[in-house]
């Protein structure tokens, strides 16, 4: 495939453009200013009456010294990780080499690009950046590229999957961004009153707003209260106002270079899942959403952190969109999910009513939850293995559990099905998952 | 039940040809229980003998009756441990109270791993694990004659090169 004798730019080959190493952006080596500060800051919270009275015990002159030691030293510090980072692009792969001290070089293969995700702090929009990771099995989180131009970022994007997609490398360049269309696009409205009808949000605003008083009752300590009481506001926080903030403006775009996903009110991000890279897909029906008809879809692409794909959407809309996702599946309609036989309440009582199960001729779908309902859906071509499980008491009553392995290390299950059943389903999953990966699209999908 | 020798071989159509574990893995598994509890049981013994009384002494039994029990149990897992390679898949069944069967294609396998720590290397064991993409894939078969193990690994990992696919 690719030559050495090209990668590394033998001025003989000049036939062919030799690989460019190319820097971060320059303002890189700010992101690592803070650094000192947060562990100074971090010390002090964690040992409160330690640090003050180190403070006292400090007088100007020491401080203005350590300023002076500390502030050219992070600045120093930046700067060199900056200096000896470089990437560049291949035919075939991105290789990043890092290190000041320990070098590290990683190289990337383009083609097994799980998922490509330019992301933006607040900070990083004011001052025009972004960074680029891809998401790959296996791969670290340090290993993403921070920070690029914003222009940078977006045209690196392009060429990155031009060429994972299989375009010729001379035209890889040219190819540009591909043109997306929007598939949906969430309102602020049904995000606002979604989070409204989401139990874990209420949960963590009454934990924030009762235990602290109730503590401060039972122990009448400040530290206490404010120990408990921060991380609990903050889990508030997060799960109501940062869920509206992170999940604002959320669209779901499909062009020829995969999905896009861009979402967030300050932090911008938008990530790019290339066709045929989707290992599962979770239909979640809350159970106050049930009367709107809202569901929430969640995806699994393996090495990617992002899971959800809509956070809020009308039933058909979103199945409309895992109708694009995961082209030639239909979601099963509850009707045609069957559930466990009736001895199943022996060994699951109540809840064995939400188990359901359906396998159609592109999907194994299973479906959990009583009162909120959740539907997996992994593609036969998607299976990595199948398992049989059965304990002593399923046993007794002639029941089985049936698991299916994903490659993003999910594992989706169908429980309680009757013995001969899963067995039987065992075999023709395994059958179904073979014959399944032939049709599925090569690693490079435009080639 | 199976003999757990692979000794049900009868080829019916369709059916997949199981093979058991070899009795080394029993072997080993067994001597390495009885060697354990029996010195336990020794030890305490003697221990509560001396400082407690002969009454005491008695609860030595208890080591022995765990070795009585494990040695059944120990022969019913190893029956248990079968697999049989088929055309396109790796079927291991194991387990007799808490049965699995898994099913690998071999497609699927991203690497064959044959290990064999001091004490197995010592009985002439090894084991032979596969890896796919899911973590979740837990595809062991232990206690395997060296030289099984290697021509296990070899045809997997022929197969898998074959039939081989991506995520």
């Amino acid at each position: 495939m690719t030559t050495p004798g090209l990668d590394d730019g033998v001025p003989g080959l000049r036939a062919k453009p030799p690989v460019t190493e190319r820097r971060l952006h320059p303002v890189t080596p700010l992101r690592r200013a803070w650094a000192p500060v947060a562990v100074l800051i971090g010390w002090a919270v964690h040992d409160p009456d330690q640090a003050q009275r180190q403070l006292t015990r400090l007088t100007t002159t020491t401080l203005l010294i350590a300023v002076a030691v500390l502030v050219p030293a992070a600045a120093l510090y930046g700067f060199l990780t900056w200096w000896y980072t470089h990437f560049a692009v291949t035919e075939s792969e991105l290789r990043i080499r890092t290190g000041l001290v320990f070098r590290r070089t990683v190289h990337i293969r383009l083609e097994r690009i799980q998922a490509v995700d330019v992301t933006q702090p607040l900070l990083a929009r004011v001052a025009g950046v972004a960074k680029l990771k891809l998401d790959v099995i296996g791969a670290d989180k340090k290993d993403e590229l921070a920070f690029l131009g914003e222009r940078e970022a977006r045209t690196l994007r392009a060429e990155l999957l031009a060429r994972a997609a299989g375009f010729a490398p001379e035209t890889a360049h040219e190819v540009g961004e591909a043109p997306a269309r929007e598939l949906l696009r969430t309102p602020p409205r049904d995000l606002a009153i979604a989070l409204v009808l989401t139990g874990a949000t209420w949960g963590a605003l009454v934990a924030a707003l009762v235990v602290p008083p109730v503590l401060w009752f039972a122990t009448h300590s400040l530290w206490t209260v404010l120990a408990t009481g921060l991380p609990l506001l903050g889990a508030a926080g997060a799960s109501s106002v940062g869920r509206f903030v992170g999940e604002y403006d959320w669209t779901v775009g499909e062009s020829p270079d995969g999905l896009r996903i861009d979402h967030g009110l300050l932090d911008r991000s938008h990530e790019t899942v290339p066709p045929g890279r989707v290992q599962t897909v979770r239909i979640v029906e809350p159970l106050l959403w049930r009367r709107r008809g809202w569901v929430r879809v969640e995806l699994d692409v393996a090495g990617s952190s992002n899971s959800v794909l809509v956070p809020v959407a009308p039933r058909e809309v979103a199945e409309a969109v895992v109708a694009r996702v995961l082209p030639g599946v239909t979601v099963p309609p509850p009707a045609a999910l069957s559930r466990p036989p009736r001895r199943a309440g022996r060994c699951v009582p109540v809840w064995w009513r939400g188990h359901g199960l359906a396998v159609t001729d592109a999907v194994f779908a299973a479906r959990q939850g009583l009162l909120r309902r959740s539907v997996a859906l992994v593609p036969h071509a998607k299976v990595q293995s199948v398992r049989l499980v059965q304990g002593p008491w399923r046993r007794l009553w002639g029941l089985a559990d049936v698991h299916v392995d994903t490659g993003a290390g999910k594992t989706v299950t169908a429980r309680l099905r009757d013995a001969e059943e899963a067995a039987e389903l065992l075999r023709a999953q395994a059958e179904r998952s073979r014959t399944g990966r032939r049709d599925a699209l090569p690693d490079r999908w435009m080639a | 039940m199976e003999t757990g020798s692979g000794q049900d071989t009868e080829p019916v159509a369709g059916e997949p040809v199981w093979i058991g574990l070899p009795p080394g893995l029993l072997r080993m598994r067994r001597l390495l229980l009885v060697v354990w509890l029996g010195l336990t049981a020794l030890a305490l013994g003697l221990l509560l003998g001396l400082f407690a009384g002969p009454v005491w002494a008695a609860l030595a039994l208890l080591p022995l009756a765990a070795i009585a029990w494990g040695w059944v149990m120990l022969g019913r897992n190893w029956a248990s441990w079968r697999y049989a390679e088929r055309a396109d898949d790796l079927l291991i069944s194991r387990g007799v109270l808490w049965r699995e069967e898994t099913v690998v294609p071999y497609g699927r396998m991203q690497l064959v791993e044959v290990t064999s720590g001091p004490v197995e290397r010592h009985f002439g064991l090894a084991s032979v694990q596969l890896h796919t993409a899911a973590a979740a894939t837990d595809a062991t078969i232990p206690g395997l004659e060296p030289a099984e193990a290697e021509r296990l690994r070899d045809r997997l990992t022929e197969l898998g090169e074959a039939r081989s696919a991506g995520l």
